[in-house]
């Protein structure tokens, strides 16, 4: 066969196997999903992603700023359920500072784990995540430490010349209670770059569907598919210095719209509760999931086993 | 400094960060294709073992739990209500009908069918992580028993069909 063969059935080949990923994206895409995901932004309960489905998430959170301008920051989320005790998430976030810039602010990796088998009073789950973000990261995603409001007004210029390599630990507590879901998180981080200290941070939030029966029918606005709550998050020092003094807490009612299309909307309007705290954020994300990712992966991979 | 040191310096602080960055996003990518290999590579198990594993799995539920009576059961609504969920939640793995598929046994089978409401339940509520099968408890317990008033309704329905009875 002639090098030129050999490449045409190589392009060939590589076309059929875009063809075919392209099927099986279409196929996945029309498959319907689960969604009964939590309303929290920030708070975790200990519930996994299904095995197998990816959940594709878009967030933003807008944010007053004293002594500054105002930003809109923004995150897309990956969440794969890769085993029913292992989920792995891909975020990828920028900012956008009135009067100032738009720009790409970092990327982390999380990974949750559920440590029992079963279902106990309190659930605990394991989380690890690897951030590598600027200095000009404003998602907010979590408080800890000594973060502060005026940490915000640095202007991005200078802000995303600053690069940090974090780890950050989480313990996940959740239960459920007569229909109530109570979570609870501990927060511990360590920034890699310098001679950071452990930095600490909480969160917690208790949500509850508005209706617990199921209809018969498929319906959008039934109350089983809004999920209402509120959650609490703040920082809790550093290791020298533990505590609530000069750190930020926010109170943010929460609420989840469940659509039987198979997205989820989540609005929450955040309040600061002490000076420290940006006076309001506005968040809300819209998700997908698409259940059977996993396996149309693995028939593209299998399609090409000698 | 001039501006070509400027500009030096600042790709040399890019290329740093790309440096730095690499093991972790290679190391990202490494555990995404483990993941997708791993799926890719699950065989079934044989019908058989399937059945024996379902039958342990039931045998696990505390008497208490497995003693439970379905609150739903004399709501005429529940399984109608429960078969919405079950499509909604369950048919991907179970099947549409219920009759299983290649990640998880069917619900008709005997053992299941001949469970308590409150062994499935209780089954619901926990799932089988080591077998992939994920915690429900999300679902509201009401929720939960409408799923089990569903499950229980097959049942009568595939007995109904065997005796053939069944419409045609």
């Amino acid at each position: 066969m002639t090098q030129r063969a050999i490449t045409q059935s190589r392009v060939s080949a590589d076309f059929s196997r875009f063809l075919r990923f392209l099927g099986l994206a279409v196929a996945t895409l029309a498959v319907p999903a689960r969604a009964q995901e939590s309303p929290y932004i920030v708070t975790y309960n200990h519930y996994l992603e299904e095995p197998g489905s990816l959940e594709v998430e878009y967030f933003s959170t807008f944010g007053t700023q004293r002594n500054g301008n105002d930003f809109h920051a923004f995150w897309a989320e990956f969440e794969y359920g890769a085993t029913a005790w292992w989920t792995t998430e891909l975020y990828v976030d920028g900012q956008t500072t009135f009067n100032e810039s738009t720009i790409f602010t970092g990327f982390r990796w999380e990974n949750r784990f559920r440590l029992l088998q079963r279902e106990h009073f309190v659930n605990p789950v394991l989380y690890l995540e690897y951030e590598q973000i600027s200095g000009a990261d404003k998602i907010l995603k979590e408080v800890e430490g000594h973060d502060v409001e005026s940490d915000y007004a640095i202007p991005n210029a200078l802000a995303r010349q600053e690069h940090n390599h974090e780890l950050e630990f989480k313990l996940l507590l959740s239960n459920n209670f007569k229909g109530w879901n109570i979570a609870e998180n501990t927060i511990a981080t360590k920034n890699l770059t310098g001679g950071n200290p452990w930095e600490f941070g909480y969160a917690m939030g208790a949500s509850r569907p508005l209706a617990l029966k199921a209809s018969v029918k498929r319906c959008n606005l039934c109350g089983e598919n809004f999920i209402a709550g509120v959650e609490m998050y703040g920082g809790l020092g550093d290791r020298y210095s533990f505590g609530l003094r000069d750190t930020s807490q926010y109170l943010a009612p929460v609420i989840a719209w469940n659509l039987p299309s198979d997205w989820t909307l989540r609005l929450s309007p955040g309040f600061g509760l002490n000076d420290n705290s940006h006076r309001f954020l506005l968040r809300w994300g819209i998700s997908r999931e698409f259940s059977g990712f996993g396996e149309m992966m693995g028939r593209l991979f299998e399609g090409h086993k000698p | 400094m001039d501006k070509t040191t400027t500009t030096k310096s600042k790709m040399k602080i890019k290329v740093g960060l790309l440096k730095s960055s690499f093991p972790v996003v290679s190391s990202i990518f490494v555990a995404v294709a483990a993941v997708f290999i791993a799926a890719a590579r699950k065989e079934d198990p044989a019908p058989a073992k399937k059945n024996n594993s379902v039958c342990a799995e039931l045998a696990k539920a505390p008497k208490k739990a497995a003693a439970r009576r379905n609150p739903m059961e004399n709501d005429p609504d529940a399984a109608a209500a429960g078969g919405k969920l079950f499509e909604l939640h369950c048919a991907e793995c179970h099947g549409d009908m219920a009759e299983g598929g290649r990640k998880a046994p069917s619900l008709l089978a005997d053992p299941v069918q001949q469970a308590t409401p409150g062994t499935l339940f209780w089954i619901l509520t926990n799932g089988v992580i080591r077998r992939g099968m994920p915690v429900w408890s999300k679902l509201p317990e009401p929720q939960r028993w409408q799923i089990v008033t569903y499950l229980k309704s097959l049942g009568a329905q595939k007995t109904f069909r065997d005796a053939g009875k069944g419409p045609p």
